[in-house]
C-alpha cells in the first residue's frame, strides 16, 4: 500500500513536472477548466431566474449538491481519470508493459498523464459549494460538519471506485469509454440536480446499485434538515462513508477478477 | 545453473467465432503445446519461428503477463505468474512492436522515473544510465518525447529503458523488427558485449537468422506451439541441409561456373546463383570464383526461417 503510494507520487510527480516546463500554458489551461464549469453552473442558476425552487429546493441549496457532486467527481478524475485509457491500452498491448514492472498495474494507470490542471474543475466545485453553504440555510453543528467532511472525501472515492470498475470492464471488453463516461460524467450531471426531480426508480438504483446518492444527495438531506421525500431510512443520510467503503471493495474485486481473466485469457 | 526451467509448458485460447445465427462456436486453440527447456545463466537464446508459432505467448508467461494452462515454469527461481512484480525487478523486458516507455515524457525523464520505481541507488543510477545513453548512443536524444523519436530511437531508449535496474534476465521480443541495416547490426553488437561484460541472460524471439548468427550460441525453434529444434544454428543448419547463396555476376555470359563445394542452381544471362551448405564458410567460394572468372559483382543469401524450418521438417 505505502509502495503504491509512493510509486503514484513518482509517476504523477514526473507528470506534474513535465507539464510546468510550458508554465503559462497549464495556467491557462487550469483557469480555462474552471471558467468551463462555472458557465456550466451559470446555466442552472439562469434557470432560477424563471423558477423559485426546484424539486422543492431553492438555489442556494442546489449549489450545495452541485458543489457536493462536483468535488467529488473532480478529485476522482484528477486522481483516477486516466483509467478510461485502459481500453486503448489493452488494444495496443501497452498494458502488458505495465504488468512486468514492479508497481500495481492500476497505480501506473491511474498516475500515468496525471494532469493537475483538472484542479481547476475542483476548485469550481469548491466556490460554488461554499456560495451554497452560505446561501443555505443550515442550523450548523458538530455533527453536521463532520458529516460535510466526511461526504466529500467518500464521495470522491464513490466516484474514484466507479472509475476503476469502469477500468476493470475495459481490461475485459478492450473499449468501454463510453459506458464508463455515462456512469462518472453522467453520474455527476444526474447528482447536480435534487434527486426529488426523478422517479423513485432512479433514486433507488443510484442508492442501491450504483451509490451515486451517497455523494451529494443523502447528505445533503441532512445538512438541510429536510425529510426524504421518497421516505426511504434516515439512517442513509450518514451512510455515505459506508457506501464508499462498499463500493471501494466492489470495485477492487472487480479489477482483480478483470486483471486475472486479461492474464489468463490474454485479450 | 538454469535460470530458466520449463517443463512441459501449455497455453491455449478459447477463441469465439459467430457459428449460426445467434450460436457463437468456442473453440480452443493450442498456442504452447508442452514445451520443455531450460537456459543457464550467461547463455544468449535466439527464439525463432514463423507468425503465430507460439513465441510471444512463451514470452509472456515468462515475464509472468500470462497464466499457463498447465506446465511448471522458473524464472530466477520463481513462479512467474503468482509472484509478478517480485520478477519484474530481475527482468528486462523490450517488445519490439510497442513501447513501455511514457510516450509524452521526454527520454530522460522515463529513465529517471523507472529508477525510482526499480528503487535503483542513485550512484548506481548514474553509472548506467552514462553507460547506457553512452553505448546506445542516446544523448542527442535524452530530451526528446519519446513518441518523437524514431523506431530506432525508440527501441534503443526501451533498451536502456529495460536495462537500468541490472536485471541479470533481458527478454527481447522482436527486438530488429522493422529497423534498419545499421541500427540492426549496432543493436546486435550492443547485446554481444551486454553478455560478455555483465554476463546477462539473453533470450529474444526474431524472425531474422542473422540476429541470431550474431548474437546467440544456441537457438530455439518453435513451430505451431511446439520445439522442434534446440541446439546452436550449425547444428540447425545442418540437420536441415540449409543452404545460402552465392550471387554472382560475371563479365560475360558462361556456362554454369564449377567451383568445388556448390551447384549451381539457376543461370539468367551473365548472373548465376551458386547454393552451398549454410554452415560451411563463403570466404573459400569467393576467392575460387574470383581466381577463375571475371567477377563484376556478388552477394549472399542467407537462408529464411521458413525454408529452415520446411527442411527441418523434411530431414524428419
Amino acid at each position: 500500500m505505502a509502495s503504491s503510494l509512493r510509486a503514484y507520487g513518482l509517476i504523477a510527480g514526473a507528470w506534474v513536472r513535465a507539464s510546468m516546463t510550458y508554465r503559462a500554458s497549464f495556467v491557462a489551461m487550469t483557469v480555462g477548466q474552471a471558467l468551463i464549469t462555472l458557465i456550466d453552473f451559470a446555466a442552472i442558476a439562469i434557470m432560477f431566474s424563471h423558477i423559485d425552487e426546484l424539486g422543492g429546493f431553492t438555489l442556494g441549496e442546489v449549489a450545495l449538491l452541485y458543489g457536493m457532486s462536483g468535488f467529488a467527481l473532480g478529485a476522482a478524475d484528477l486522481l483516477m481519470g486516466n483509467t478510461e485509457q485502459l481500453g486503448r491500452r489493452v488494444r495496443d498491448g501497452s498494458f502488458d508493459a505495465m504488468l512486468v514492472r514492479p508497481v500495481a498495474p492500476l497505480v501506473q494507470i491511474a498516475a500515468d498523464q496525471f494532469a493537475l490542471r483538472r484542479v481547476g474543475r475542483i476548485t469550481q466545485a469548491v466556490a460554488v459549494l461554499g456560495w451554497g453553504l452560505a446561501a443555505s440555510n443550515i442550523d450548523w453543528s458538530v455533527p453536521k460538519v463532520l458529516v460535510l467532511l466526511a461526504t466529500l472525501v467518500s464521495g470522491s472515492v464513490i466516484f474514484c471506485a466507479v472509475f476503476v470498475l469502469g477500468g476493470a470492464f475495459q481490461v475485459l471488453a478492450g473499449d468501454a469509454t463510453e459506458v464508463m463516461n455515462a456512469f462518472t460524467y453522467g453520474g455527476n450531471t444526474l447528482t447536480q440536480f435534487p434527486l426529488s426531480i426523478y422517479p423513485a426508480e432512479v433514486v433507488r438504483s443510484v442508492t442501491f446499485i450504483v451509490p451515486l446518492a451517497f455523494v451529494n444527495w443523502y447528505p445533503a438531506l441532512y445538512l438541510l434538515d429536510v425529510e426524504d421525500p421518497f421516505g426511504l431510512p434516515s439512517a442513509l443520510q450518514y451512510a455515505s462513508p459506508v457506501a464508499a467503503v462498499l463500493a471501494a471493495a466492489a470495485a477492487a474485486v472487480a479489477w482483480r477478477a478483470g486483471v486475472r481473466r486479461y492474464r489468463s485469457t490474454g485479450s | 545453473m538454469a535460470v530458466i526451467e520449463v517443463t512441459d509448458l501449455r497455453r491455449t485460447f478459447v477463441v469465439r467465432s459467430k457459428g449460426g445465427r445467434l450460436r457463437r462456436e468456442r473453440r480452443e486453440v493450442v498456442a504452447v503445446d508442452g514445451v520443455s527447456f531450460g537456459i543457464d545463466a550467461g547463455e544468449v537464446v535466439g527464439f525463432i519461428g514463423p507468425n503465430g508459432a507460439g513465441k510471444s505467448t512463451t514470452i509472456k508467461m515468462l515475464t509472468g503477463i500470462l497464466v499457463p494452462t498447465s506446465g511448471r515454469l522458473h524464472v530466477d527461481g520463481l513462479d512467474p505468474s503468482r509472484r509478478r512484480t517480485e520478477l519484474a525487478r530481475r527482468i528486462g523486458v523490450v517488445f519490439g512492436h510497442r513501447s513501455g516507455l511514457w510516450w509524452d515524457l521526454p527520454l530522460r525523464d522515463s529513465f529517471a522515473l523507472l529508477a525510482r520505481i526499480y528503487d535503483v541507488p542513485r550512484d548506481r543510477y548514474r553509472t548506467n544510465l552514462a553507460t547506457l545513453v553512452e553505448l546506445l548512443d542516446l544523448a542527442p536524444l535524452l530530451d526528446v518525447p519519446v513518441r518523437q523519436l524514431s523506431l530506432g530511437q525508440r527501441m534503443r531508449g526501451d533498451i536502456a529503458a529495460a536495462l537500468l535496474h541490472d536485471p541479470p534476465i533481458l527478454y527481447l521480443d522482436e527486438p530488429t523488427i522493422g529497423l534498419d541495416l545499421i541500427s540492426k547490426a549496432r543493436l546486435r553488437d550492443f547485446l554481444r558485449d551486454l553478455n560478455a561484460e555483465r554476463g546477462t541472460t539473453i533470450m529474444l524471439t526474431t524472425h531474422d537468422l542473422v540476429d541470431i548468427e550474431h548474437i546467440c550460441r544456441r537457438v530455439m525453434v518453435i513451430d505451431a506451439g511446439r520445439l522442434v529444434f534446440d541446439g546452436d544454428l550449425t547444428a540447425l543448419q545442418r540437420v536441415g541441409g540449409a543452404t545460402r547463396t552465392v550471387v554472382v555476376d560475371l563479365e560475360t555470359q558462361l556456362e554454369p561456373v564449377r567451383v568445388p563445394g556448390t551447384t549451381v542452381t539457376r543461370v539468367e544471362g551473365p548472373r548465376q546463383w551458386l547454393s552451398f551448405p549454410a554452415h560451411s564458410s563463403a570466404a573459400p567460394i569467393v576467392s575460387a570464383l574470383a581466381a577463375a572468372y571475371d567477377v563484376v559483382d556478388l552477394s549472399i543469401q542467407e537462408p529464411a526461417i521458413e525454408d529452415v524450418i520446411r527442411l527441418l521438417y523434411a530431414a524428419g
